[in-house]
């Protein structure tokens, strides 16, 4: 997909749009750089002095080598405290943001992320808390990480459960790294050597089985939207690892075969791996570990409600089933005095459990483990969000949230059959997707057309072009947090687009009008690339070099 | 508490658009060999109540009264304008930038970051954030792997050993060799890594040296002989560094770094146990197609408006599948945001009044001790920020000024059986006179 296949109107009366993307021509600034306010001297945060006492003292310690020293400082900017502060907000102000307006961005769960989740987070018992301290210290951060775990067991049916992983990829990881240990562990590491991925994946399935030497064979989706069990079937052999599967899948829809899928991978002596993204449609429904899988990582910042950030952090923690326990990465927090049962029941009321001590593992506690993933025992902030969440749903809460997120789903894809194309016309789950082929064909609109429409209309699009299996896909996961008013308005504004797709389809492909800014130039931005702030000194250089080359 | 909005009149006004008469028509499609026989989580809590029992978490943890405890993950001041930033929802509640047209603030604070991270390092190309230092730094060993077409790599046993278990499981993976390279540890050594032992290893086989700086164990290493060290047959150097004290060390681009990296904790994330943080990654332009993680470029629109967007994704797992350099999917946003708005809070000024702070306590600490003859510098180098310094029965003490909420320090002796009795203890800005005295006090009360 790129932006030169369908360019906007062009508003410079030179000819094609972007003719001259890095040309001489002053652009207009929508906000500045930081850099542009910093003036010498300015300053946000000062810092106390060292005391003569400690200035004295420290002349009897060796001093910092000259020659390790630098010779200019770091240009930083240099800017008040209330500058700074206005930057940032007007960059706020320039992003969508769930707590703005509708964000129904598919696979991605952009449901509410409550506020008190926040409050916890920042308390500062736990915001202050060493991940180093000593385990007498670290009581309180100890005891909710080994709680934490035993929710999600409880929630997947899995025996066993790590926190450590830091984003869904990185479970990913964490998940096949296990898949070779727990091979190698058999004598088969050397034979087993491929990955089975089906065609409606997420791209980092296959790019994690890379990461750990395995090969992918990708399996093809059948006519339902399920994958193709005979397909799957002629795969799988005695070289298979495992095989990585999304359930509901990419397409929201959920296995139906699940139950032969799981035999297959069994019988073949592979690791089967659920990609746990979508876990939103199916919680107090289906446990994964009950069913047969050996391993899912959750996203915390998806099922769990932690904050997106803009990207990060999230948090991706794995359970296993018993045969892939000894491999879970190290150290894990562990119940080390006191009965597992009457810690859950005290802290189901709000109590402490006397006696009752954590510890994380020591080195070697576990000699099978694959080791370290990341520093230190995962992204905890995440895990104070996640469980404060959990314990504020409860078993009825979850279960209301699956439903209402499911029905959502539906709702919408009931309300926009009319106006666009449903490849799987069926039961959804969490999301459904639509293809816009149909106003391609018909019209010439494309769906990067349609979603920039959307911008126009208060409203963050679905996420479009996957899977890569439908044709111009619109992938849309409403979540359970948003009310019938606002799925009615989002049926309103896809009915209105799809019939200027027919009536004035060159409007919307200058679509959008009313965003900071419009569309823009990806192709020249990979071309030149322009990755970060150049200062005076280096500009002219730079300027001479392009004007030399065009 | 499932913060729903629909009421009954709702549902039923859904389900009849839908076809069904009930929320479970729509789980049908799940046969039920497989539905879940059960869900036994506790009752939902209100506002009030879930409030009382995260609490009685943070209650539970003792937060020491003086720490002198680093060994990668540092506690610094953590200005309440970076935490008023952060907090912003349109930052925090939205995602990764897809739809640029509504991502300017994202995109742009993630363009100053790698700015902010390029002078820091003067380094030419910064990515968007890692998971944290460790990951970063095995990312950059795969990295120099995929750049020199070599599948071994040299690490100094002088890099944090959190560092090394990450790198050893990334490793593991492609199988990928490992060489340490041994610090000097010895009584009377420097603490540092060896050059010659370094260029030793550094054959035509080996894709990378890894060295950390200030390393481990506070020590000041010879980055320009290592640097030479690791060139001499076409190798690479990757240097973990410390953000803060670029502040005063020299940038790694100077002293001929080709891979960069850093665990930014210390730059206005709190502590909080570990995570979440950010891995800083910088290379070389020239190297910036075998990077892994997002990039964000500048470009423009067609009414001339500069913008940003996410670019050279042609490397990405989401473009690439099994062909990506990495199976990273998203950077550490919001905690290169807190980045960003620490540098931009502190300024180059205040950046160095954090490091000489932090560097000028770690040398009234280490005199402190050494004149009341309550422990010795276990090693004779240069250091920075933190220092390695031998007490006679470490453990019992260690033990006991926790007990009084002093932690003294990480214990060497865990990772490194040749450095018994030996704490790391780290300073910084925060670190006072009286935390010192205290430290002293504590020492000589539990001779």
């Amino acid at each position: 997909m790129s932006v030169a296949e369908s360019p906007p109107a062009d508003t410079s009366g030179r000819g094609a749009a972007f003719s001259s993307p890095a040309g001489g021509e002053q652009l207009q600034v929508v906000e500045p750089l930081i850099f542009d306010a910093s003036a010498p001297g300015r300053r946000g945060v000062s810092f106390p002095r060292a005391s003569d006492v400690a200035r004295a003292s420290a002349v009897a310690q060796p001093e910092l080598p000259a020659d390790l020293l630098r010779g200019a400082a770091p240009r930083l900017p240099e800017v008040s405290e209330l500058d700074l502060l206005r930057h940032f907000n007007r960059l706020s102000q320039l992003n969508h943001a769930i707590d703005i307006g509708f964000y129904p961005l598919g696979s991605c769960t952009m449901k509410y992320n409550p506020k008190v989740n926040e409050w916890a987070a920042r308390l500062p018992g736990l915001a202050e808390s060493h991940p180093l301290d000593p385990d007498e210290l670290a009581q309180g951060s100890l005891e909710l990480q080994w709680l934490l775990a035993e929710l999600l067991k409880e929630i997947s049916g899995f025996p066993e459960v790590s926190l450590q992983p830091a984003a869904g990829a990185h479970g990913e990881l964490t998940g096949m790294l296990m898949s070779r240990a727990y091979h190698r562990s058999r004598g088969e590491a050397e034979q087993r050597s491929k990955v089975l991925v089906p065609d409606s994946s997420h791209g980092t399935n296959p790019a994690t089985a890379t990461m750990v030497g395995y090969q992918t064979i990708t399996i093809p989706s059948n006519d339902h939207g399920g994958i193709d069990l005979d397909a799957l079937r002629a795969a799988l052999g005695p070289d298979t690892a495992a095989l990585m599967i999304t359930n509901p899948s990419t397409l929201g829809i959920f296995e139906d075969q699940i139950h032969d899928v799981l035999a297959a991978v069994r019988a073949a002596g592979a690791i089967a791996y659920m990609d746990g993204a979508n876990l939103n449609a199916i919680l107090g429904r289906f446990r994964p570990g009950d069913a047969g899988f050996d391993v899912m990582h959750f996203n915390l910042h998806k099922t769990f409600s932690t904050p997106h950030g803009g990207g990060g952090p999230g948090a991706g923690p794995v359970g296993v089933s018993q045969r892939l326990a000894p491999f879970l990465p190290a150290p894990l927090p562990r119940l080390v005095e006191g009965d597992p049962a009457e810690v859950l029941a005290n802290a189901r009321v709000g109590r402490s459990t006397p006696g009752a001590r954590f510890a994380l593992e020591t080195p070697g506690e576990r000699p099978q483990s694959i080791g370290r993933v990341r520093s230190f025992t995962g992204n905890f902030g995440m895990f104070v969000r996640a469980y404060t969440y959990i314990r504020s749903n409860g078993a009825s809460g979850l279960r209301a949230v699956s439903d209402d997120a499911v029905l959502a789903a539906n709702y919408l894809r009931v309300r926009l059959a009319d106006a666009y194309d449903l490849p799987f016309d069926r039961i959804c789950k969490h999301e459904v997707v639509f293809s816009g082929r149909r106003q391609k064909r018909q019209h010439g609109v494309t769906t990067l057309d349609i979603a920039k429409a959307i911008l126009d209309r208060g409203i963050h699009p679905p996420t479009i072009y996957f899977p890569l299996i439908v044709e111009e896909a619109l992938m849309i996961e409403p979540t359970e947090t948003e009310s019938l008013e606002t799925l009615d308005r989002f049926v309103e504004v896809m009915h209105e687009i799809a019939g200027l797709a027919e009536s004035a389809p060159d409007e919307l492909k200058r679509a959008p009008l009313t965003t900071p800014v419009g569309r823009l130039d990806e192709a020249s931005a990979a071309r030149r690339p322009d990755l970060r702030h150049r200062f005076e000194d280096e500009t002219a250089g730079v300027s001479a070099l392009r004007e030399g080359g065009e | 508490m499932a913060y729903t909005p629909h009421t009954e009149a709702d549902h039923r006004r859904m389900l009849d658009a839908v076809g069904v008469a009930s929320i479970d028509d729509l789980f049908a499609d799940i046969p039920e060999a497989v539905r879940a026989q059960r869900f036994d989580l506790p009752p939902p809590l209100t506002e009030q109540e879930v409030r009382g029992e995260l609490s009685r978490l943070a209650a539970r943890n003792r937060v020491p009264s003086v720490s002198f405890l680093g060994a990668g993950a540092y506690r610094h001041l953590v200005p309440a304008v970076v935490m008023e930033v952060i907090g912003r929802s349109e930052f925090a509640t939205a995602y990764t930038p897809y739809q640029p047209e509504v991502s300017q603030g994202t995109l742009q604070s993630i363009y100053e970051f790698q700015s902010m991270v390029c002078e820091l390092t003067g380094m030419e190309v910064a990515s968007a954030s890692h998971y944290d230092g460790a990951t970063a730094t095995a990312e950059a060993a795969l990295m120099a792997c995929r750049l020199t077409r070599r599948h071994r790599v040299a690490v100094s046993t002088a890099v944090a050993p959190q560092v090394r278990a990450v790198l050893a499981t990334y490793c593991s993976g492609p199988g990928v060799e490992i060489l340490e390279v041994a610090a000097d540890l010895a009584e009377g050594g420097s603490g540092l890594t060896p050059v010659d032992a370094a260029a030793a290893v550094m054959d035509d086989t080996v894709a990378c040296l890894i060295v950390q700086q200030p390393n481990f164990f506070g020590g000041l290493e010879p980055m320009r002989q290592l640097a030479d060290a690791a060139h001499a047959n076409g190798g690479q150097l990757v240097s973990l560094v410390e953000p803060t004290s670029l502040a005063l060390l020299e940038a790694p681009g100077a002293y001929g770094a080709d891979i960069v990296t850093a665990e930014g904790q210390p730059l206005g994330i709190p502590l909080s146990y570990g995570g979440p943080y950010v891995g800083l990654m910088a290379a070389r332009m020239d190297s910036v197609r075998q990077m892994p993680g997002r990039l964000v470029g500048s470009t423009r629109d067609a009414q001339g408006r500069k913008g940003y967007v996410l670019t050279l994704q042609a490397r990405e797992q989401h473009i690439r599948r099994e062909k990506a350099a990495s199976n990273i999917c998203t950077n550490q946003a919001l905690c290169a945001l807190a980045a960003t708005a620490y540098l931009s809070a502190v300024g180059p000024n205040g950046l160095r009044e954090v490091a000489e702070l932090s560097t000028i306590q770690a040398r009234h600490l280490a005199a402190s001790v050494e004149q009341a003859g309550l422990g010795e510098r276990r090693f004779s180098a240069p250091y920075f920020a933190e220092v390695a310094i031998r007490v006679p029965d470490a453990p019992r003490r260690h033990a006991a000024l926790a007990e009084r909420g002093i932690v003294a320090g990480h214990p060497l002796w865990r990772d490194y059986p040749e450095l018994a009795d030996t704490l790391l203890l780290a300073t910084t800005e925060l670190t006072t006179d009286d935390d010192v005295r205290s430290l002293a006090a504590g020492l000589e009360a539990t001779r």
